[in-house]
């Protein structure tokens, strides 16, 4: 070194500044023993007097029982949906169905903090993700398309569109109530009825969502909820009286709908999984594209149908990327989902746990490198750590099948041709991201990529006016924005 | 001895090791993070300790033209003991005064923990010939002054002259002898945070021994995202070299709740061991009382008036 080089410091010797636990108050929601089924404008008890508890997945805590309903009340369900379409609301104007829509979406606004501990406490995501994201996000949709119910004739000119007639709806566990969002209100707004299935684990805010609908006085029958397991949602499919069924979840499910489906002439959109490619070229602006990366991963638990898991970091920047990488998941706070400082919460289920469980096995075993930072687990509960794997090969089970997790693996390239064509080399195409400051090459990727949204410097942003969908195995048609509008719709011309 | 590129040839840098690569900032995903970094909830134990901590690191400032030796008095006095009444709250770091006022705070401050420090270089603008910024640095140091922050030429920077930039901060540092260089970037002026990056790694090439945001004198002034942008840089050369960058944010920080909020980014970007007034400081004035009030809050858990807090 240079003699006028300062003496470089000793790093002082750490003080530990451990915060505290900010947990979010509970005693905002008030959950009843026992919810029924919310068919027809008011909550009856299930035909099939079967019932499942739920349960919270970050303390094995009983939350409520939950009514599971059998083939019967489906069809309860499904009656009552048809009455209220062809009892007025398909006849309704426009904007008075507008106005229903409108005050749902401020309902959500104001039941939010109640909604956000309810989606917390049932899904084990972190409170500042449904409060900041979901919640938002919820509210947002109905808002959007609150907006598009009078103007219709004016996203689809000289179509003349109409209402299609009863829809049935089954979501995910990983999203909730904004699923719910995503399937109601374009359903509602086009002026259809709707029977919705929520998912087993996840009940909760789909439930404090019919006293919402109660308060917003929504014509009975409009909107149906009826909660249950994979049977509830295979009788809601068969059902003979649909004239529409949009699903989100797993692949196989969905292939299975649509085998059920073929040559009924039921209307069927799919969204379904994903293993998108989150693209980084070495002239990317690094410690945000560290952060892109975590928030495509780690969000939501790595939860989420369009998440980031693959890497495709470019060879030349691969090694001080990773070791960024790393450094930024020692920061990553695992633990209670009620806490304002959690980043990463509990794994929605054992069922699910277990997949991921035995696909980071699966990676091991093929030789790929793990890396998760020292964090203490809670005890009980569904914990996975924050998880990177590198020197992970194309062929590997953990590069092409969907984990639904917070697991990634890091695969390299050398040149753009060949970024692009990993990426598109899956079964799936929902998603995708690139991060690169050199804005003709975002293009000249985009265009190539096979994959409903591509991200550019940023991932896992979602808006409603903007659509969302599936190439190849992640699915067909298209949720938000006026696209979202179309499957929800028949044309008289 | 290794040649970093964007610096002219017969220009020596204080480094052996390569410095990190410019690089660039993406500004949308940096303003994110530091917002997300903003809604840490700090707690109980966790917030007594952070607002301890903000004191210790506090450089207290008066940069007035209307500063008299009664006003820096009384500051000095309030920088030793910012709270009479309670002999646990610490001394602030430093008291951040004019050359002129350097000879009043060495005398004021004579036995305690409080460093002097003087802004020096044709501050706030920098637009002054270089041998008139290092006569006023020499001055500021002969006075007594234990730090020097000095301002960066951003004229010089902004049309590109690095090497300019470079130079004088090498030869202010050699003026500084013994005392500390926090070299000021004047962010506020800079228009990206590219520049901020930029401007960041020239300093520390240079010799600087803190990195600080701004005089204070211009809009915007410290901001967080342009402090997770600085540390960022630090964070980097420390990977590259070894070498441990300060950091000052200054200006626009008025609240404890600003404060731990920086804390925040500071803990999460560069760990626990920057946590120290060794290696960050707040140029700040009217936050000190702010912290003052929190922690009576905090222990007694209720609010108390301003009036039984100091002005000075």
């Amino acid at each position: 070194m240079a003699a006028k080089t300062p003496a470089a410091r000793a790093v002082p010797s750490p003080l530990e500044w451990e915060y505290a636990p900010a947990p979010e108050a509970r005693d905002v929601v008030s959950l009843e023993e026992r919810y029924g089924l919310f068919i027809g404008g008011e909550q009856v008890a299930p035909r099939s007097r079967k019932w499942f508890a739920t349960t919270s997945p970050s303390t094995e805590e009983h939350l409520a029982d939950v009514a599971l309903a059998g083939a019967r009340d489906v069809d309860l369900a499904v009656q009552a949906a048809r009455g209220a379409f062809e009892d007025g609301w398909s006849t309704l104007r426009p904007a008075e169905r507008a106005k229903y829509l409108f005050r749902i979406a401020r309902l959500i606004q104001e039941r939010s903090r109640e909604l956000a501990v309810a989606e917390s406490l049932d899904g084990g995501k972190p409170i500042k993700e449904s409060r900041d994201v979901d919640l938002p996000l919820a509210a947002a949709h109905f808002f959007y398309y609150a907006g598009w119910a009078d103007k219709l004739e004016y996203a689809f000119p000289n179509r003349r569109p109409r209402p299609l007639g009863v829809a049935g709806q089954i979501i995910p566990w990983n999203f909730p109530l904004l699923m719910l969002a995503w399937k109601i209100a374009p359903a509602l707004a086009c002026g259809n009825t709707v029977v919705l299935k929520p998912a087993e684990t996840t009940p909760l805010t789909a439930l404090i969502f019919t006293d919402i609908c109660c308060q917003a006085e929504l014509p009975p029958g409009v909107v149906n909820i009826v909660t249950g397991d994979g049977s509830t949602g295979a009788h809601l499919v068969k059902h003979p009286d649909l004239d529409k069924v949009a699903f989100t979840g797993s692949t196989e499910v969905g292939k299975a709908i649509q085998r059920e489906l073929a040559g009924t002439g039921v209307k069927l959109t799919l969204e379904l999984g994903g293993k998108a490619a989150n693209i980084v070229f070495d002239d990317c602006a690094l410690d945000q594209a560290v952060e892109g990366i975590v928030n495509g991963i780690y969000f939501n638990q790595g939860h989420v149908c369009c998440a980031g898991s693959r890497l495709l970091v470019q060879e030349s920047i691969a090694e001080q990327l990773v070791t960024k990488l790393k450094r930024r998941l020692r920061t990553i706070r695992v633990g209670d989902p009620l806490d304002k400082n959690t980043d990463l919460g509990a794994i929605n289920s054992r069922m699910q746990l277990d997949r991921i469980h035995e696909l980071v096995a699966a990676g091991k075993e093929e030789g790929a490198e793990m890396y998760q930072p020292p964090c203490r687990l809670p005890e009980k509960g569904y914990w996975f750590a924050p998880t990177v794997f590198t020197n992970v090969a194309q062929s590997s089970r953990i590069a092409q099948e969907e984990i639904f997790g917070p697991v990634l693996s890091v695969l390299t390239f050398r040149t753009p041709a060949e970024a692009v064509e990993k990426a598109n080399n899956t079964p799936y195409g929902l998603s995708a991201g690139v991060w690169t400051e050199k804005g003709s090459r975002i293009l000249w990727v985009a265009e190539r990529l096979r994959a409903g949204v591509v991200w550019a410097n940023t991932f896992n942003r979602f808006d409603p006016t903007s659509p969302f969908g599936g190439y190849k195995e992640s699915g067909f048609g298209r949720e938000g924005g006026l696209h979202g509008l179309e499957p929800y719709v028949r044309f008289d011309r | 001895m290794a040649q970093a590129k964007l610096l002219p040839r017969d220009l020596e840098l204080p480094l052996d090791l390569r410095l990190p690569r410019i690089g660039s900032v993406d500004a949308v995903a940096l303003e994110a993070r530091a917002g997300e970094l903003a809604k840490r909830s700090i707690k109980k134990g966790a917030k007594l300790a952070a607002l301890d901590l903000a004191i210790r690191m506090i450089d207290l400032t008066t940069l007035e033209g209307a500063d008299t030796p009664g006003k820096v008095s009384a500051l000095c006095a309030k920088a030793m003991r910012p709270d009479p009444t309670d002999p646990g709250i610490p001394a602030v770091a430093a008291v951040c005064v004019y050359p002129n006022l350097v000879a009043v705070a060495r005398a004021k401050l004579a036995g305690s923990t409080v460093k002097v420090a003087s802004v020096a270089t044709a501050f706030p603008s920098g637009q002054s010939p270089i041998d008139v910024k290092l006569a006023d640095v020499h001055e500021a140091v002969a006075l007594g002054a234990d730090e020097i922050d000095m301002v960066i030429d951003r004229g010089a920077f902004l049309s590109g002259r690095y090497a300019k930039v470079v130079d004088e901060i090498v030869r202010v540092k050699e003026a500084c002898g013994d005392a500390h260089l926090k070299v000021i970037l004047e962010t506020g002026e800079l228009g990206t945070y590219d520049n901020v990056r930029r401007a960041s790694l020239l300093a520390i090439a240079a010799g600087a021994d803190f990195i600080k945001t701004s005089t204070g004198k211009v809009s915007p002034a410290a901001t967080l995202p342009v402090t997770l942008c600085m540390l960022e840089v630090i964070r980097d050369v420390h990977d590259e070299t070894g070498r441990v960058i300060g950091m000052k944010p200054a200006g626009g920080i008025r609240t404890a709740k600003q404060a731990i909020q920086y804390l925040c980014v500071l803990n999460e970007t560069l760990g626990s061991a920057w946590l120290t007034p060794d290696l960050f400081r707040f140029g700040a004035s009217s936050l000190l009382n702010d912290v003052l009030m929190q922690i009576r809050k905090q222990r007694s858990g209720a609010y108390q008036s301003g009036d039984y807090f100091t002005i000075d």
